[in-house]
């Protein structure tokens, strides 16, 4: 078992073995992607009930709060990428890491404006500078710094530590985000979905987000693999099978 | 592992832990100032500053609420259970502000006792609901407030 585990480690490891097998899955992922994307978002935004005070306002839920969750995990994922990297020297992980970069950022990025959007008809503001919202801003910068330094050194074995170690350093900012509802006092209200307990909101909107939620791990998984699979033939472009491909 | 990953491993440790241990004491030290809004106890107590602009927040108490006629001058008070503070505010309200629910008002806490402010956010909270499930459990909620009355013996 440990062996099968080694040999199938070292294989992943590969970014041979890793485009190939990764092609292969790629149409299943994306139909399935596609197709938790569609339902959720129909069912979310055409059938779930309205909210009691938000009215139809609060339906900006099915994008915000995936985009959100994405971008906080997809944190998690670049820095353990780059830790990988550094430890074990697996340029198959800095090419994740650097392909985690830019994904975080957008997905950030909507998370803030769609979060600014709805901020405007509850709160009456589309800015302030709360603990939650600051501390998301302070992530963006996060991801932009690790894209800036992925690029600006000409040598690749400089740049990965860079990058690795400024990942590591803001694994720190995320569960800052998480819990700046609660140690501090903010405009943006607590969580609704615990992890312990129970949630606050009703099941009629809650399998909605749940398929939206999922429907968005897969669309990061697909968006990953595929920025992944650009990196490794822009790196390989010397190997003799990237160039039998092409 | 090999010696060589094995220091690389410590390495990254480090760096998280270092860097958890730094940004935490700056976060420790600084942090009333990363609260958004002061709460009526602390303004009340005397720990906001006069004549500066700050935030205050909590909930708006029921039945503070009122409206010039003649204007678009509304007061309202917020409390956060300890203490009220009393606010002025002159404009058009978010249109999640009611009275019960919570709010931050930004403006100037003025010597005479009152809150002048300048802009008015409602803060909603984390329960969504549909209308229905909603009114049908103000509805209980009356019912079980009716039984308690009905059973004192004053009433």
């Amino acid at each position: 078992m440990w062996q099968f585990l080694k040999t199938w480690y070292h294989r992943l490891a590969s970014p041979k073995w890793f485009y190939h097998t990764s092609g292969r899955w790629l149409p299943y992922l994306a139909a399935v992607t596609i197709l938790l994307l569609v339902s959720g978002a129909i069912w979310g935004l055409g059938f779930a009930p309205e909210d009691a005070r938000q009215g139809n306002s609060y339906r900006i839920i099915y994008i915000h709060v995936p985009v959100s969750v994405l971008a906080l995990v997809g944190y998690y994922l670049m820095a353990v990428a780059g830790a990988i990297a550094l430890i074990w020297k697996i340029k198959l992980a800095d090419m994740v890491m650097v392909s985690a970069a830019p994904l975080g950022a957008v997905l950030t990025f909507l998370a803030l404006l769609t979060g600014s959007i709805w901020g405007k008809p509850t709160w009456g503001t589309y800015w302030e500078w709360d603990a939650r919202i600051t501390s998301m801003l302070v992530l963006l910068f996060l991801y932009l710094g690790v894209l800036a330094l992925s690029r600006a050194f000409t040598s690749r074995d400089t740049a990965y530590k860079a990058c690795a170690i400024l990942s590591l350093v803001g694994t720190v900012n995320i569960p800052i985000i998480y819990k700046s509802v609660d140690w501090w006092y903010t405009l943006h209200q607590p969580a609704t979905i615990k992890l312990t307990g129970g949630s606050t909101i009703h099941p009629a909107m809650f399998k909605p987000l749940l398929v939206m939620i999922i429907g968005f791990y897969c669309f990061y998984a697909l968006v990953l693999i595929l920025n992944t699979r650009a990196e490794i033939l822009r790196r390989e472009q010397r190997s003799a099978w990237v160039r039998e491909l092409i | 592992m090999k010696k060589a990953r094995k220091q690389r491993l410590l390495l990254v440790i480090f760096i998280v832990v270092v860097a958890s241990l730094g940004v935490g004491l700056v976060l420790y030290a600084l942090r009333d100032n990363i609260n958004l809004f002061y709460s009526p106890l602390q303004v009340q107590s005397g720990e906001a500053p006069f004549d500066t602009r700050i935030r205050v927040g909590g909930e708006v108490v029921t039945g503070s609420f009122s409206r010039a006629s003649d204007s678009l001058i509304a007061t309202f008070a917020v409390t956060d259970g300890a203490a009220q503070v009393p606010v002025q505010y002159q404009g058009i309200l978010p249109d999640l502000f009611a009275e019960g629910e919570d709010a931050v008002a930004v403006g100037r806490w003025s010597r005479e006792g009152v809150f002048e402010a300048e802009e008015v956010m409602a803060k909603h909270d984390e329960e969504y609901t549909p209308p229905e499930v909603a009114e049908a459990r103000e509805q209980a909620e009356k019912v079980k407030a009716g039984a308690d009355q009905s059973k004192r013996p004053d009433n």
